[in-house]
């Protein structure tokens, strides 16, 4: 099964990457664009073939790697 | 007194580092990633550099390294870990420190001499040691230190800033603070003040000619301490 997941810095955290990329979208011609945040997108492909446990498993390896929960926050976006 | 600098892939100050402690007297072991045993050790450092590439973020792949159960036994066992700019982060993405370090506020990599405070003298660091202000080098992309405001509370209830970034005469100002980091922390202590994590390099700081002297006042003082 195949699991994506995304990572983000939470809402509080300064994102300076974002802010380059909104600068060089209004740099190009993207004049109404109010914020940009940037994050980590993951595809993760467990064998297991029950959705609910390789959600689960999913959700498991954010908490102990690919997030950091200080100043990321995570979602499991899709399975199949 | 013995030390250990871990090597992880991508570390670049580990030499540097046991240039440093071999000068002032330290028995220094390099120690590969890949082992799991420390060898008999005083003291242990995770050095500056860019472990496993920085991938995913600075400091994570190396914080779930081989070697850093065993590094975690030590320092929880009451050994000294000190970790130094890519050291910090491993310290904070081992959770052995609070916070994490994210990306300089001004989204640029910073290479430049700064002075710090030393905020506290009650530790093995720098007990006695006999400058208030030290100028070290920064070299770093990530060293703008985050922490909720529960944790920054605990911080400071439990003493554990190290050192902040100040200007010459010591005022922590806004135009020292290179990075964006809450109060202006260069480096961190755990509660028990035997772990310390700091962007700031002693270890480039330790020859009068080439660079400045302040790293050598550090290592000088480390070792007195242990004896």
């Amino acid at each position: 099964m195949k699991i994506s997941a995304i990572v983000t810095l939470k809402k509080d955290v300064l994102d300076p990457q974002g802010k380059v990329v909104h600068q060089a979208l209004n740099g190009i011609g993207f004049n109404n664009v109010k914020e940009v945040r940037q994050g980590k997108y993951f595809e993760i492909d467990i064998d297991e073939k029950d959705k609910k446990k390789a959600e689960e498993k999913a959700e498991d390896m954010c908490k102990k790697l690919l997030a950091n929960l200080v100043i990321e926050d995570y979602k499991i976006i899709g399975s199949q | 007194m013995n030390s250990s600098v871990i090597i992880f892939p991508g570390s670049n100050c580990d030499r540097d580092m046991d240039v440093a402690l071999k000068k002032f007297g330290f028995k220094n072991k390099m120690i590969w990633h890949n082992d799991t045993e420390l060898p008999k050790s005083d003291l242990v450092v995770l050095p500056g550099g860019f472990s496993y590439g920085d991938y995913l973020r600075c400091g994570s792949m190396a914080s779930k390294s081989k070697i850093i159960e065993s590094v975690i036994k030590f320092a929880k066992s009451g050994g000294l870990l000190l970790g130094i700019c890519n050291g910090f982060q491993i310290l904070t993405e081992t959770e052995l420190l609070p916070g994490a370090l994210l990306k300089n506020k001004h989204s640029e990599f910073i290479c430049k001499n700064v002075f710090v405070k030393i905020n506290s003298t009650e530790n093995n660091y720098f007990k006695n040691i006999k400058k208030n202000i030290l100028e070290l080098h920064i070299a770093h992309n990530e060293g703008n230190f985050f922490c909720s405001s529960d944790q920054i509370k605990n911080i400071n209830d439990n003493n554990q800033i190290a050192v902040t970034y100040c200007n010459k005469d010591g005022e922590n100002d806004d135009s020292s603070n290179p990075n964006g980091a809450i109060n202006n922390i260069a480096g961190l202590f755990n509660k028990q003040k035997n772990i310390l994590g700091m962007m700031p390099h002693p270890e480039r700081m330790i020859d009068t000619y080439l660079s400045g002297d302040d790293g050598s006042i550090f290592f000088q003082n480390l070792i007195t301490n242990f004896k």
